[in-house]
């Protein structure tokens, strides 16, 4: 009995039987229960180019998807998201943030049309509870495809010409935030122009057990465009750089927030603008509506810290400046003066725009880009405080994603 | 003879922490041990050669942080090795776990119940949040909410301060703690039957109450109050059995100067004047002291070591209604090799390292309590069992094992009274139920043991073998713990202190109730040289 004592084990997404032949130095990670590669090479930085360069192929399988149809399923949507779904075209897809009733931010996510009275949610939390406790009243039907659904995120310059090569489909006139049902190796793929990297890039929702086709279709075809299996280090680099929040990271969801003061408002976030007050009732909306005119709190912010200081102290000391290729997600605090007025949840080398960027929450009153903070880093054994100017976010922001 | 400071009645766990403080502080302390061992139900025992019992006592979770860092318990030996996992067979065949790992645990949860999934790391978050509130509440002597003292009102005000810091909704959350059933709390968060059946244990073990009895919803807090190396809600095996962690405290208490007789029986409490001044044991010997403590319970200190013509009719009424009325037993299991539970399947192996808990329904533990409720046992007990050996290989010979079982319910005031051939029909329910689900454990047994409520009594001098040394109920918590006119470590009798479980904080390894009275005692020798 002994045998196997004290296995524990995760779960593995779909394309595992892929990924884990790609693994070269045993990088995996956890990802809301499952497996998946932080990096397949030595080092990620390959991956992270073919996102910028090429195309990179990410699998965002552990992402929670559940289908909402019926007749009051729009209805139901428009009160739990803060976006205005009314508008929301079939084949469109909206990203935003939902609330809970004090308008703290539960959970982030994209909600696509599929028809009239079908939509797809994904979430980065399991939402099941959450959606259930939210659909009294109303005519729904909310199923849970998290585990029968595989996604695949496609995402680079040659990501659209690959796509047009293996399905012989046009996606031009597929627009950022629509959609298309499409076939790979003759499998049905529904494929939403969204992304995680601020690039030009799709994602792909395939039933599980057409995962494996498609990805080896994909691959195979991949060769001539660049493409590269990518893991989640580069495509945190890339998101930082697209000044994409990530829950956990950037945020507390309110659900996980252990005190009042640990949980964000949308506004924090930087989500204000996909914050619709003028619909009609949503969860929250009475704290949103108050929230929305405070002066007091935190505000989403990027920085640019100076890296040249930070090559400089390096250099004085006879050292080479260890640059972040892999994001740390250490809360770090920022200082105006002496007081501190911040912090910042994630930062990396961009080796896209040379610059060493992070994002933070700072007091609204400095949040205004062009604010010189300091921040306090590691050169060699000595913390060192080093100037970090506010920015507007995103820091990148490629007219191809939106062509 | 004379010249102590300070004697202290009952070698129990409490009753050594409480010495080990007063002599850290420079009194000079004798302790008195009725039996030849220190540790009260604190206890390892070597009943059948090679396997260590634990036939009282099991597992540590309350036991103060101030307690391990001020007597440097870690120093003195105490190693704890935290369960990481509980298993819960159910009827059906199936298992349900509790897992140390976040992820895991909830594939499991949501293996049962998707809703529950979502839910349990926010009900988690939740219990521990206004566990932090209410814990430093462990931690004081508590003050007399009617009293005009100024310590008091100050303490009143400190209570009232915390509970103002809480966020309304948390606040709410306690009121209703508090006043309902732990059955009913936990209907309020979850929907599965088999993770609602494991979470009410907290609330009832050690008590007599149902899961659906009001006051069970504080009990399930108060299990929540516990952290291991910060951890809440953590239960930890002391390396060695509880029994090495009375040791361990023994030894700190050495270390400070306290002394300390075992086969010492106090007999009674000498009194002159309405002061105790000593103490006579069974064998003739007196000592003498400035201060007397009893760590015996309550009922033991004032209706057995006492003469009642010292007391009032009124405190000895309240003592008298001090409910101690129990039904819990300790069973412990020598195994010739290692049972097989059948729901753990292939691959979770981990399990058998964890608790296991026969539990899968709330109603389960309910019926078990209906049994028991007028003069009965339990036909299908409740138990929480532990394989120590495999946590700690000395418990038993090489390959061998030892099994614990906490089981509830058979009453201590069963109708006809205990006797032996009671207690080896209920053993035999206990095991027939054990082996519904590991059918192979009957032909693993070498030697079955059991402690039913008249033998906690006999042994440990429990009344009804109560455990807690008194229930958990909020009519005896607090100020009204164990009277509410002496809730404070003070007894009517000038000089006559208390320091054991009959004392708030209460039952569990905790070393509060030796630690809060000492702090109180202390004071109160500096009183008296001012």
């Amino acid at each position: 009995m002994r045998d196997g004592m004290g296995m524990l084990s995760l779960k593995v997404t779909p394309f595992h039987p892929r990924t884990s032949e790609l693994m070269q130095g045993n990088a995996w990670r956890r990802w809301a229960g499952f497996t998946v590669a932080s990096c397949y090479e030595m080092a990620p930085d390959r991956e992270y180019l073919a996102i910028r360069n090429a195309c990179a192929l990410i699998d965002v399988s552990p992402l929670f998807k559940y289908r909402v149809s019926g007749k009051d399923s729009l209805a139901f949507l428009n009160r739990l998201v803060t976006r205005d779904l009314s508008k929301l075209s079939v084949g469109q897809v909206a990203y935003g943030p939902w609330c809970d009733s004090r308008g703290k931010v539960v959970d982030d996510g994209t909600v696509m049309r599929l028809d009239d009275h079908e939509f797809r949610l994904t979430s980065a939390e399991s939402s099941w509870r959450w959606l259930g406790d939210n659909a009294h009243g109303f005519d729904v039907f909310i199923a849970d495809e998290s585990d029968e659904t595989a996604a695949l995120s496609l995402q680079g310059p040659t990501s659209r010409a690959l796509l047009e090569k293996l399905t012989g489909v046009r996606l031009s006139d597929v627009k950022y935030h629509w959609m298309r049902s499409i076939e790979i190796a003759q499998r049905p793929v529904l494929l939403t122009r969204t992304g995680y990297t601020g690039d030009l890039g799709y994602e792909l929702w395939i039933r599980a057990e057409h995962a494996l086709d498609v990805w080896d279709a994909v691959v195979s075809e991949g060769a001539s465009f660049g493409l590269m299996p990518c893991g989640i280090w580069a495509m945190d680099v890339a998101r930082i750089e697209a000044g994409l929040v990530m829950l956990d990271v950037d945020y507390t969801p309110s659900p996980k927030a252990f005190t009042a003061n640990q949980a964000s408002s949308p506004f924090e976030l930087g989500l204000g603008w996909a914050v619709h007050l003028h619909k009609g009732d949503m969860v929250g909306k009475k704290a949103l509506m108050q929230d929305r005119l405070k002066t007091d709190g935190l505000k989403l912010t990027g920085l640019e810290i100076d890296h040249a200081a930070f090559m400089s102290a390096h250099e004085e000391l006879g050292l080479l400046t260890p640059l972040p290729f892999i994001p740390w997600r250490v809360v770090t605090p920022l200082f105006l003066d002496r007081e501190q007025v911040g912090y910042a949840t994630s930062g990396t080398w961009s080796p896209t725009l040379k610059k060493y960027i992070a994002l933070a929450q700072v007091a609204a009153r400095v949040a205004r880009a062009g604010n010189k903070l300091t921040i306090d880093l590691m050169v060699d054994r000595e913390r060192r405080p080093f100037a970090a100017v506010t920015t507007t976010l995103p820091f990148f922001n490629p007219e191809r994603k939106r062509a | 003879m004379s010249g102590y400071d300070a004697i202290v009645i009952g070698a129990g766990h409490n009753g050594l922490v409480h010495a080990a403080y007063l002599a850290r502080a420079g009194k000079k302390v004798l302790v008195l041990e009725r039996r030849p061992v220190v540790g009260g139900a604190t206890i390892t025992e070597e009943i059948f050669p090679g396997f260590k019992f634990l036939t009282g006592s099991y597992l540590i979770s309350l036991l103060r942080p101030e307690v391990i860092r001020e007597l440097s318990l870690a120093k003195h030996g105490l190693e704890l090795m935290p369960l990481e996992s509980t298993l819960v067979p159910l009827q059906s065949g199936d298992y349900f776990a509790d897992w140390p790992d976040h992820d895991m645990t909830r594939e499991e949860i949501a293996r049962h119940n998707r809703r529950d999934a979502d839910i349990y790391p926010e009900y988690a978050a939740t219990m521990k949040r206004i566990a932090l509130w209410v814990k430093p509440l462990l931690d004081i002597a508590p003050p007399n909410p009617a009293s005009n003292d100024p310590r008091d009102k100050m303490a009143m005000a400190m209570i009232a301060e915390r509970l103002r810091a809480m966020s309304k909704s948390d606040f709410d959350l306690l009121c209703r703690l508090l006043t309902t059933s732990a059955a009913d709390f936990l209907d309020e968060w979850f929907e599965g039957e088999a993770l609602k059946g494991t979470k009410c244990t907290s609330g009832i073990i050690g008590t007599f109450l149902g899961p659906r009895s009001a006051g069970t919803g504080y009990v399930l807090l108060h299990h929540y109050l516990g952290e291991i190396d910060g951890v809440f809600r953590a239960w930890a095996f002391p390396r060695g059995g509880t029994g090495a962690f009375a040791q361990a405290v023994y030894s700190a208490a050495r270390s400070f100067g306290v002394e300390v007789r075992t086969n010492a029986a106090v007999k009674q409490v000498i009194i002159k004047d309405g002061v105790a001044k000593g103490v006579a044991l069974e064998n003739g010997d007196e000592f003498y002291a400035r201060r007397i403590i009893s760590n015996a319970d309550a009922k033991v200190t004032f209706l057995n070591l006492v003469d009642k013509k010292e007391l009032s009719p009124d405190f000895v009424n309240d003592i008298r209604r001090f409910r101690t009325t129990s039904a819990a037993c300790k069973v412990n299991l020598a195994l010739d090799g290692l049972p097989t539970f059948t729901s753990i399947p292939k691959g979770k192996e981990a399990l058998y390292r964890g608790s296991i808990e026969i539990a899968p329904s709330i109603d389960y533990v309910e019926k078990a309590y209906d049994d028991a409720k007028y003069g009965g046992w339990s036909t299908r007990p409740f138990m929480d069992a532990l394989i120590p050996s495999l946590l700690d290989p000395g418990m038993a010979p090489p390959g061998k094992h030892v099994m614990s079982l906490f089981v509830q319910y058979a009453s201590s005031e069963l109708e006809g009274g205990w006797n032996a051939e009671k207690r080896a029909t209920f053993l035999d329910i206990v095991i027939d139920t054990l082996s519904q689900y590991s059918p192979d454990i009957k032909s693993k047994i070498l030697f079955k043991h059991i402690n039913t409520p008249d033998e906690l009594e006999r042994q440990f001098a429990l009344s009804s073998g109560n455990i807690f040394q008194g229930e958990l109920a909020l009519h005896q918590l607090f100020f009204l713990k164990p009277v509410p006119t002496f809730a404070h470590y003070k007894s009517p009798i000038k000089h006559l202190w208390m320091c054991g479980a009959s004392t708030h904080p209460g039952g569990c390894i905790t070393g509060a109730p030796g630690r809060n009275a000492a702090m109180s005692l202390l004071r109160d020798f500096q009183e008296e040289s001012a």
